[in-house]
């Protein structure tokens, strides 16, 4: 069926789709370790003496080290609400049945659908009546609008696949329905449950529209900071490209390990 | 009875999530309502002032806002064919038994674009678009193409950015499709004809359609919500070429204060998606 012409032409193919994907970062990379003077070179230069001047000037002279700190204390805190709250949400929609339990779920799994700024009008006004502006915890309450719904939806459905035997004989043991899910339900649906963990931090740390709004300087998040450099004139591009990769490279090493995932997790099980 | 329980464990349980998402999904919708309905400018707030829905017939009738619609569906309209057909060739060699390193190194390298920061996304189209020390014109052979201070190349170079980052999305959910297909029914057709387009039209398509109708959902709420790179990459401009819908909206409330204005733009676009999403819903999943 492979003739050797079709297996080469699969080779180049591949190939291609590979550069493609990549290329950009290796761009972004390489920019980070070019000096200004090397970086404003036209046409673009491909090898160059690398320094690693940017990163250090970003991390530590602009600032760019808090910024990741403050993504990375509003990423994991919004995940582990998310998951406080929607463990168990997701445990009732899998074993409980109830009237308005379809709707519900429905509910939970369209607040992925409606735009940020909608919500980013309002919830700026409403902060800044209540003087929470530029507050952690404020953009790790906005940030429950996506994150619950990614792990309601994947927490269900891994409850949904352990066997109802299991709850049963616990509870002629005389069990709780919270010993139930805790004891016997959790430790199995650990899985998605880590998956469920990994999307929310994911688009956490990506988000910059309620950062870029709801923050001035001591929340703020880095890809907000990242959007700062480019006022003026003589844009630092190093430095931007430098920022940009330590705001990159966490995201992606946690989406390698979720690839397997990440379309179940980005389709919210449209397709199974 | 299976799933029977007191009302009192299932609020227990269900409760606390119910009601965090009511705090921070529906209140601000409510407020935003609210603020719709009066004159709310945030250099003036000494005179807020109720004016009914004197806010909604100003967007209504204003063509800047439906020309930032327009924009946004005509974005829609160029790059979701573009990722679909790219999206298609590419499961298509993916699908293609052999060669399963390459293969496995392809199916990992699309995962980077779509995890990939789109504020990042912008940042890095400013560097390798930029017409002196771009890579992008390097490439096109020393070419001398304004992208990011031309209206029409600056839309071109937004299409680019969008196709890049989810052709690889819309490959993995078609080749997902594929590899749900009986493979003794593909061996069996692929017997009869050696044409790989009726394979693809009478074996393999009605697998693809679940994908296709997720993608096509998917696709138009993320274009309406699109904002974090293009504004890290154009800004809106130059102009208002490249000013979708959320980025207006961030400009009249944010820029130019009128919150009150901004807020019937939101109200108006989230009754936009709503619509869309039920339609979606009842034309496609009627059929699949």
């Amino acid at each position: 069926m492979n003739t050797p012409r079709s297996l080469a032409s699969q080779i180049v193919l591949l190939l291609i789709i590979i550069t493609i994907c990549v290329f950009p970062f290796y761009w972004m990379v390489t920019t980070s370790l070019k000096t200004q003077i090397v970086a404003l070179e036209s046409p673009p230069v491909w090898i160059f003496e690398a320094t690693l001047n940017n990163y250090r000037e970003a991390l530590f002279e602009d600032g760019v080290l808090r910024t990741l700190i403050n993504s990375l204390v509003i990423a994991v805190s919004t995940t582990l609400l998310a998951l406080l709250l929607g463990v168990p949400a997701a445990f009732a929609l899998a074993r409980f049945e109830f009237r308005g339990k379809k709707d519900l779920w429905f509910w939970f799994i369209t607040n992925r659908m409606v735009s940020p700024i909608v919500l980013a009008l309002p919830f700026f006004l409403i902060a800044r009546n209540l003087g929470i502006l530029d507050k952690h915890f404020t953009l790790v309450l906005i940030y429950l609008t996506f994150n619950l719904p990614i792990v309601i939806w994947i927490v269900t459905d891994q409850f949904r696949g352990i066997p109802y035997d299991l709850d049963e004989a616990a509870r002629l043991e005389g069990a709780s329905q919270f010993t139930i899910m805790r004891k016997i339900c959790l430790p199995l649906a650990m899985p998605g449950v880590a998956v469920s963990a990994i999307f929310s931090f994911i688009f956490s740390w990506n988000e910059m529209m309620f950062g870029l709004i709801l923050t001035r300087s001591e929340a703020k998040t880095a890809p907000a900071m990242a959007v700062s450099f480019m006022e003026g004139y003589n844009l630092p591009y190093g430095k931007i490209m430098a920022t940009s990769t330590l705001i990159v490279i966490p995201v992606l090493i946690f989406a390698l390990i979720a690839s397997k995932q990440l379309v179940r997790g980005l389709t919210m099980g449209a397709v199974k | 009875m299976r799933g029977q329980v007191s009302k009192r464990t299932i609020f227990a349980f269900i409760g606390p999530a119910v009601l965090g998402l009511a705090l921070v999904g529906i209140a601000p919708l409510l407020y935003a309502a609210w603020t719709s309905l009066h004159f709310f400018n945030l250099t003036k707030l000494k005179n807020v002032e109720f004016i009914g829905l004197a806010n909604y017939w100003t967007v209504l009738t204003d063509e800047v806002f439906w020309q930032a619609m327009g924009r946004t569906f005509f974005l829609l309209g160029t790059a979701l064919p573009l990722q679909l057909v790219f999206g298609l060739g590419v499961a298509l060699v993916l699908h293609k038994p052999g060669l399963t390193l390459l293969k496995t190194l392809a199916r990992l390298s699309l995962v980077l674009p779509m995890a990939t920061t789109y504020a990042v996304v912008g940042l890095l189209g400013q560097v390798m678009f930029n017409q002196k020390f771009g890579v992008i014109n390097q490439l096109l052979g020393g070419a001398d193409i304004n992208w990011i201070g031309d209206p029409t190349n600056a839309f071109a170079m937004i299409i680019f950015w969008d196709v890049w980052q989810w052709t690889p999305f819309v490959a993995l959910v078609l080749l997902a499709g594929l590899t749900m297909v009986p493979g003794e029914v593909e061996e069996a057709a692929r017997l009869e004809t050696k044409s790989w387009w009726t394979v693809l039209r009478y074996v393999q398509l009605p697998f693809l359609l679940p994908g296709l109708v997720a993608v096509l959902i998917l696709r138009t709420a993320d274009t309406l919500k699109l904002f974090d790179m293009v504004f890290t990459l154009t800004r809106g401009g130059p102009g208002a070429a490249t000013e979708f819908i959320s980025l207006m909206i961030q400009r009249v409330g944010f820029r130019g204060f009128d919150q009150g204005l901004a807020s019937a733009q939101a109200i108006i676009l989230l009754i936009i998606t709503i619509i869309l999403a039920q339609i979606y819903i009842r034309v496609f999943y009627k059929e699949v």
